[in-house]
């Protein structure tokens, strides 16, 4: 899958500052290619999420366009996005995503089960990336009984249960330890060798390591 | 993957407390419905029954005692109160211009009875003439009630073949009446001839001086039916005009009293009914909405997942539905549980005729009763369902971490 993102640029309205618009994200570029595991990095408020979250087809460009394979994704209607979202994209938002009333594994395979789709396959799947990441011994256990760390890991399952072509990670290794921090970057570089394109946001250098391909972000600016 | 599994089921299953607020309040306004039609239908049975049940278009009964008491007290709430007036009477009345059908009744008390704690009404009737009860006890016995033959109004606790006691007189019970609602149903019926005995029997054991009271010769009242071409108001104006010491009533104006109160309950309860509503509908919708407000980042989490905004919106509704049905089914148990064991205390407090539906209309109140709650939930969360299909979920997975 090909990603490709032109001029694209998010303002917002803010009444405090001086001046009402801001501009969170000024006009960029971008290309990510199936196979590529790209990181952003970049100060806090510098609009890495915002951009990501462009990218994700989750917020609308003030101007600019995403396409996926030259589709368009804001001139889709919302059910074609979702859609496109539930079986190509896999996002793990920054922050806290668990849906409490689910268990691990219920969590994991929800891309399935929001479509009352057949999990026998997709169960067998989940298990496996539940033991690349070391929550395995977790999979019936209700969030509320869960670490930071272990729910960002089952946020991560979650968002690749589908084999997505694209890969979104925000901040995903934001309350792991180091070895954690290892596991989850190495496994969203092998995502990236099966084909993927990945792109991770992250304060993490340790992550310039597995990347392919390292951007920063500056005020709204991506540069290479 | 069961539906017991889907994530509506699961949600409002995990979060225990909101779902039961919800349940409770669904159920509150389920149970407005279903009490207030079942108290309100039986009034309207009760009414009706009575009105068909009393089967006469004019009631004539002694004059000094149709300033005494209310007389319809007496005919439809069963108050012992006793009352005669001369035979004779009925032949002048008899001659009254504009009589169709015509027949006397006896009324007679008794203290004691081997079926009842209470005082039953005993009502005699003349076979021959009577156009009220004979059709009624037709249907229920098949045949006339012989001497010692009594019919037994349906609260009573007496049962086809029995023999109930009244006065040492052993009487046969030849049938059971259905349910009217009236003080019919605390009534025992009897042909002239097993009045006579009765009242022998008391005056041998001593046991009521019912000496000066002689079946031959006084009736307590004189039903009549107006003939073809007369109107009931035409046939009262003519005998208390020209008939002295008698009062004719029309039998409608007695049911006119019930009908308005009746409507004056209806009312009250309607009212209740309403304000029940607008408040359990307003406590929803905020309940509705602010469970949206708790729930948008969980909405958004769906939304990354690939949830439409109809998905979402889909199971919002859902959630309510199960709720809302939920409560509807606990509204509507709980509405049967009160008023039907209780029906009898609800008839002493109104003090109106109550009948309650058979199986097919209490059927019918329920699946009202449920499909309004239902609804009720529906409607409410379809605000909140729209609001969440406005969520921005890039806005909102950024907002709270
Ligand atoms: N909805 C919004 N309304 C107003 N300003 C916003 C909004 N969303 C983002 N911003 C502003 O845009 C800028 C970029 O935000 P963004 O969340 O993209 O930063 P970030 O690089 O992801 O930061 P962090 O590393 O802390 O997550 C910030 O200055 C933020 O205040
Ligand atoms: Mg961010």
């Amino acid at each position: 899958m090909i990603l490709k993102a032109e001029k694209l640029s998010r303002e917002f309205i803010r009444e405090s500052r001086g001046t009402n618009r801001f501009i969170a994200v000024k006009e960029t570029d971008l290309t990510v290619e199936g196979g590529i595991f790209t990181v952003i990095m970049g100060r806090s408020g510098s609009g890495k999420s915002t951009l990501l979250n462009m990218l994700g087809g989750l917020l609308e460009p003030t101007s600019g366009k995403v396409s996926y394979d030259s589709v368009d994704i804001y001139g889709l209607s919302d059910g074609e996005l979702s859609r496109l979202r539930n079986g190509s994209v896999g996002f793990i938002p920054q922050g806290q995503t668990a849906l409490h009333s689910l268990s691990v594994i219920e969590n994991i395979l929800m891309p399935y089960t929001l479509f009352r789709e057949d999990i026998t396959e997709a169960e067998k799947y989940a298990e496996e990336l539940m033991e690349r990441l070391d929550i395995a011994e977790l999979k019936n256990e209700m969030p509320s009984a869960l670490s930071g760390g272990e729910l960002r890991r089952m946020a991560i399952a979650r968002a690749v249960i589908r084999k997505p072509g694209i890969i979104f990670a925000d901040e995903p290794t934001g309350d792991l330890d180091d070895e954690n921090t290892e596991t989850v970057f190495g496994f969203l570089r092998d995502s990236a060798r099966a084909g993927a394109a990945v792109i991770a946001v992250t304060h993490e250098n340790t992550a310039s390591k597995y990347a392919d391909r390292v951007l920063r972000m500056t005020a709204g600016e991506l540069q290479g | 993957m069961s539906i017991f599994k889907s994530l509506p089921f699961r949600n409002i299953a995990g979060k225990p407390v909101r779902s039961f607020v919800l349940v409770l309040l669904t159920a509150l306004l389920s149970l407005t419905v279903m009490g207030g039609s079942l108290i309100v239908s039986s009034l309207r049975k009760g009414l009706d029954s009575l009105e068909a049940r009393l089967g006469a278009d004019v009631m004539v009964v002694p004059y000094e005692q149709a300033t005494k008491t209310k007389i319809e007290d007496i005919v439809l709430q069963g108050s012992t109160g006793y009352f005669y007036m001369d035979k004779t009477f009925m032949d002048k009345v008899a001659e009254r211009e504009g009589i169709g059908e015509i027949s006397p009744q006896f009324y007679l008390a008794s203290a004691s009875s081997s079926c009842c704690s209470i005082p039953v009404q005993i009502i005699g009737f003349d076979p021959e003439t009577d156009f009220t009860i004979s059709p009624w006890i037709k249907r229920s016995y098949g045949k006339e009630l012989g001497k010692l033959d009594v019919v037994v109004g349906n609260d009573l606790n007496a049962f086809v073949g029995d023999t109930l006691t009244f006065y040492g007189q052993e009487c046969h019970v030849a049938a059971k009446l259905d349910k009217t609602g009236t003080s019919y149903d605390t009534t025992v019926f009897a042909n002239a001839d097993t009045i006579k005995a009765l009242i022998q029997s008391s005056l041998d054991l001593k046991m009521n001086n019912f000496s000066d009271i002689d079946p031959d010769k006084v009736v307590s009242c004189i039903l009549i039916n107006a003939g073809e071409g007369y109107s009931a108001d035409e046939v009262v104006n003519d005998i208390n005009l020209h008939v002295k010491k008698v009062k004719a009533i029309k039998t409608k104006e007695m049911i006119t009293g019930i009908s308005d109160s009746l409507s004056g309950v209806s009312e009250v309860i309607g009212i209740l009914i309403a304000a029940v509503w607008i408040l359990g509908v307003v406590i929803l919708l905020l309940a509705f909405t602010m469970s949206v407000n708790e729930r948008k980042k969980e909405f958004a989490v769906l939304r990354v997942m690939g949830a439409s905004r109809r998905k979402l919106a889909a199971i919002v509704l859902q959630e309510a539905l199960i709720t809302g049905i939920i409560g509807g089914i606990a509204g509507v148990l709980l509405g049967l549980l009160i008023v039907l064991p209780f029906n009898s205390v609800i008839e002493e407090t109104l003090k109106l005729p109550f009948l309650l539906p058979g199986a097919g209309g209490i059927a019918v109140y329920s699946a009202a009763a449920l499909i309004a709650a239902a609804a009720a939930g529906a409607a409410a969360s379809g605000i909140s369902a729209f609001r969440i299909s406005r969520i921005d979920t890039g806005l909102i997975l950024r907002g709270e971490n």
